[in-house]
């Protein structure tokens, strides 16, 4: 995120696009909600009713998939009733001449027939989101896993540059991290593009600063992917696989493709604290240490390294990860120093990571501090880009085309699947699945269809039906509720034998290579 | 700043603020029960009255704004009277047995009892008398102990804005009558986050799970950070024996201040699981056998240089872990780059 979530409560508009935050970061919600009551407005872009429409100024319901042309004739608006932040556009940003002709394309009643939303109320929207600034942009998933993700973000970044809102207080573009650590992982490095601190790998001066550091020579070719790694073990490009606390055969999107890839993978390794779906793939199995059974720090969304602390002995002989990893490099002929999360990251993250280089372990014994931090006595950064200067010098304006999801209804396949999360449960429930009371709060997945499509296909709330998609089929129990638009079925990945994954679409963003988790044509029959 | 007298000291304050907060801003104490820091005060349970110069009543300093030139006593012979009037009332209004009660030693109203002086009423009302909402899993509701200070109601309502316990609330004869009030739920709403136990003054909301775990003195408590999605909240782990028997929001800590979810609440147990893995597995003929850490790790290191040697370094790859630590993460990644010597390594951040 470009801001901290200590701005939600205090902020006077929001634009919500993609994110349920009531069930995916609920104490995020909560922020927004108080906001609310406190006189903030907020337009909500979501294809469902979610809970935060009870207390949006407008829902606006668009169609899955359409998130662009929707931002477009917006932008559309903002430039021809010049409403849009001239002065801002001016000095902080270049490309506006390419973004206008680009949106010129989508006057708001192209943007109602792609997006479902009407002229007048794109109008309306564009118009109240100029007058009330800054504005917060919040985005999540719904945003990032189409064909189009990258794209997408452009399009919510655009829409913030045109109004001028990135640089301030309770403004911004702020995407609302998943998992508690994945802010982290990017952070460290575990990307195939960027060292530790986002340190390009083809960069040579990145390149010499690793080599010297840990004192060999270093590849400075990209790697692979997540999806080109199964994809590689199905035509025998890779061989050997580390799987590192991912349970990948429930997670990633059709979930018969992944397993058939890791069936063709000569060795497999899993560190993990559960046998997974996954496990069962693993040649060697090690067993990790869990939270709280050892010492480090966790990355949140808004930037800021927290620690994250023992408490507990692990069971049996359960082994710290880092020292794992360690105990393989050396056996593989290297010695490395540092020996607890705390030499870790004093001795080697932070003094490997710019940005980083003000973060030790004695310094966020309290309330953590938010990258970057260059030196010790930098207080952290609560919002990036300043009054609009960018870290990259000017704001780039990207315009992007809307594109149609990778898969659309047909007559075969009639209804558009969406996923995402529950309130009561985490991914593959490998925590939530073993932590006393959730299960009994929500034990099985349904699939949330409208009323109008229970009507038409003759399906009570509560009944058995089977929903299949080109790459697989499977039986749960439907639940017709107000939330859901009607053309959509909506379900999470949480449960195995009903796990969206044997649903989806194994299609990518060409960039990001984020699967289209948010869109595949299904049909739906009653049992 | 303005300026106003509490026990004769002069003490400047922020206009807007409430005499309890000046007096708080300003190291004096006022005894509360009903105030929530993060909610708009109500002075229904009176604890917190002063007397102000001037005033024919004791006011509640919660909910009554501070004024420059205002002389407030906050430790009145009269003031103290009120307010063992006041506990003398909760006393006897519920079953208040300390002996078998959850919150012993963090309940305020015992510790104010005890700060008072206060002797136990002779007899306690029954058990019987009030309701007992029992049948969720992870949070008990037991109003025979409920002080009716309507905390939860405004963490519900106002904090965490569920709006899963129905206002209006107050001194129960105003009610229904005959069956007087208490705080009950509308679990329509409710997502059983937890912030109503957290509020809850007294031992009638507590945390399912961690009956009889451990009181308060016999726990450890540690900070860390939820396990779950991407907000970063701040947690106290309770721990005892080995074992997290509780875990409640760390007040006033960046970025959740004091709020958490149902996950971040309740969903640490996981870790205590017997299905734990406690031992490296080696995969032989499709079934796994029980290895040692050297038998193991030699087999992975000699795996992994056979697959180098053999195809070069491109063709093993890693997935690395967004629900790790960063430190984790870090010598992952480490491995591949230095160790095995490809960029080959990714996590779930793009997927």
């Amino acid at each position: 995120m470009t801001n901290s979530f200590a701005d939600f409560d205090k902020a006077k508009m929001f634009f919500i696009i993609g994110s349920n935050m009531t069930e995916a970061h609920p104490v995020a919600a909560t922020f927004v909600k108080n906001a609310v009551n406190n006189g903030a407005k907020m337009i909500l872009v979501d294809p469902r009713r979610t809970a935060l429409a009870e207390f949006a100024t407008m829902h606006l319901p668009l169609k899955v998939g359409s998130d662009i042309a929707l931002l477009n004739g917006l932008m559309h608006v903002l430039i021809k009733e010049d409403l849009y932040d001239k002065e801002y556009v001016k000095s902080c940003t270049v490309g506006f001449e390419e973004l206008k002709a680009a949106v010129e394309n989508y006057p708001p009643e192209r943007a109602e027939e792609i997006s479902g939303i009407p002229a007048e109320t794109i109008v309306e929207v564009a118009r109240l989101m100029a007058a009330n600034k800054p504005a917060m942009l919040m985005y999540t998933l719904g945003i990032t896993e189409h064909t189009c993700g990258v794209n997408n973000v452009m399009s919510c970044a655009n829409f913030q540059m045109l109004l001028g809102n990135v640089g301030f207080e309770c403004g911004g573009v702020n995407p609302l991290r998943g998992q508690n650590n994945v802010q982290g992982a990017c952070d460290m490095g575990a990307l195939p593009n960027v060292y530790p601190g986002y340190q390009k790998v083809t960069d040579p001066d990145a390149k010499a600063k690793f080599e010297k550091a840990w004192g060999v020579e270093l590849d400075d070719k990209l790697g692979m992917m997540m999806p080109a790694m199964f994809d590689g073990l199905g035509d025998g490009k890779v061989k050997g696989m580390y799987i590192f606390g991912e349970n990948v055969a429930n997670t990633e999107p059709d979930i018969t493709h992944v397993e058939h890839c890791m069936e063709h993978a000569e060795f497999i390794v899993c560190n993990d604290i559960f046998h997974t779906e996954t496990t069962r793939f693993a040649d060697v199995v090690l067993p990790a240490t869990a939270w709280s059974e050892d010492d480090g720090t966790f990355t949140n969304s808004e930037r800021r390294v927290n620690r994250v602390r023992k408490a507990v002995e692990a069971p049996g002989d359960a082994k710290p990860n880092w020292w794992i990893f360690k105990e393989i490099a050396k056996r593989m002929g290297q010695e490395w120093e540092s020996n607890s999360g705390q030499e870790i990251w004093d001795n080697e993250v932070s003094m490997l990571a710019p940005s980083m280089t003000g973060i030790k372990f004695s310094r966020i014994e309290g309330d953590g501090l938010q990258w970057p931090v260059p030196d010790l006595d930098h207080l952290g950064t609560p919002f990036l880009h300043k009054d609009g200067c960018f870290t990259c010098g000017l704001g780039n304006f990207k315009p992007a085309e809307w594109t149609p999801p990778a898969e659309v209804p047909d007559e075969e396949y009639p209804l558009v699947l969406s996923t995402g999360r529950r309130l009561y449960h985490y991914h593959t429930r490998t925590q939530t699945g073993r932590s006393g009371g959730l299960n009994e709060l929500l034990g099985e997945e349904t699939a949330d269809i409208s009323l109008a499509d229970a009507k038409k296909l003759g399906i009570a709330n509560g009944e058995r039906v089977r929903l299949s998609s080109r790459r697989g089929s499977i039986e749960l129990t439907a639940k017709v509720t107000p939330e859901v638009q009607e053309g959509m079925v909506w379900m999470a990945f949480h449960f195995r034998e009903a796990c969206a994954n044997w649903l989806t679409n194994g299609v990518y963003d060409p960039v990001s290579q984020t699967a289209e988790y948010k869109a595949c044509a299904v049909k739906l029959e009653k049992l | 700043m303005a300026q106003m007298k509490i026990n004769g000291q002069s003490v400047a304050f922020e206009p807007g603020q409430s005499v309890l907060q000046a007096a708080q801003a300003n190291g004096i104490k006022i005894p509360t029960l009903c105030y929530l820091a993060e909610a708009t005060p109500t002075g229904v349970c009176r604890m917190c009255v002063v007397e102000v110069v001037g005033a024919d009543r004791l006011l509640p300093s919660c909910d009554t704004p501070a004024g420059e030139g205002m002389e407030v006593i906050t430790d009145s012979p009269r003031v103290t009277e009120a307010r063992k009037a006041i506990l003398e009332m909760l006393l006897a209004s519920g079953e208040h047995n300390c002996l078998l009660c959850e919150a012993n030693g963090e309940c305020k109203l015992q510790a104010l009892a005890y700060e008072y002086g206060l002797e136990a009423p002779a007899t306690l009302p029954a058990k019987a008398e009030f309701p007992l909402d029992d049948d969720y899993p992870v949070i008990t509701r037991d109003f025979s102990k409920c002080i009716l200070c309507g905390r939860c109601v405004q963490a519900c309502n106002e904090v965490q804005v569920n709006l899963a316990i129905p206002a209006p609330w107050g001194p129960r004869q105003d009610q229904e009558p005959d069956k007087g009030w208490f705080p009950l739920v509308d679990y329509e709403n409710c997502t059983h986050c937890g912030q109503c136990v957290q509020a809850c003054p007294v031992g009638a909301l507590t945390e399912k799970k961690a009956k009889g775990k451990g009181r308060s003195w016999e726990t450890k408590k540690v900070r860390t950070t939820c396990p779950y999605c991407g907000v970063g909240c701040q947690l106290w782990l309770h721990v005892k024996d080995n074992q997290i028997i509780k875990v409640t929001a760390v007040e006033d800590a960046q970025p959740n201040r004091g709020r958490l979810c149902v996950k971040g609440r309740f969903g640490y147990d996981f870790i205590h699981s017997p299905e734990r893995l406690t031992t490296p597995l080696i995969k032989e003929n499709g079934e796994f056998r029980e290895a040692s850490w050297d038998e193991a790790l030699d087999l992975v290191a000699e795996r992994f240089m056979e697959i180098k040697k053999e195809h070069g370094p491109d063709s093993i790859a890693g997935v690395s872990c967004a629900r790790s630590t960063n430190e984790d993460s870090y010598n992952m990644q480490k491995l591949f780059r230095a160790v095995i010597g490809t960029n080959n390594i990714d996590h779930c951040a793009r997927t």
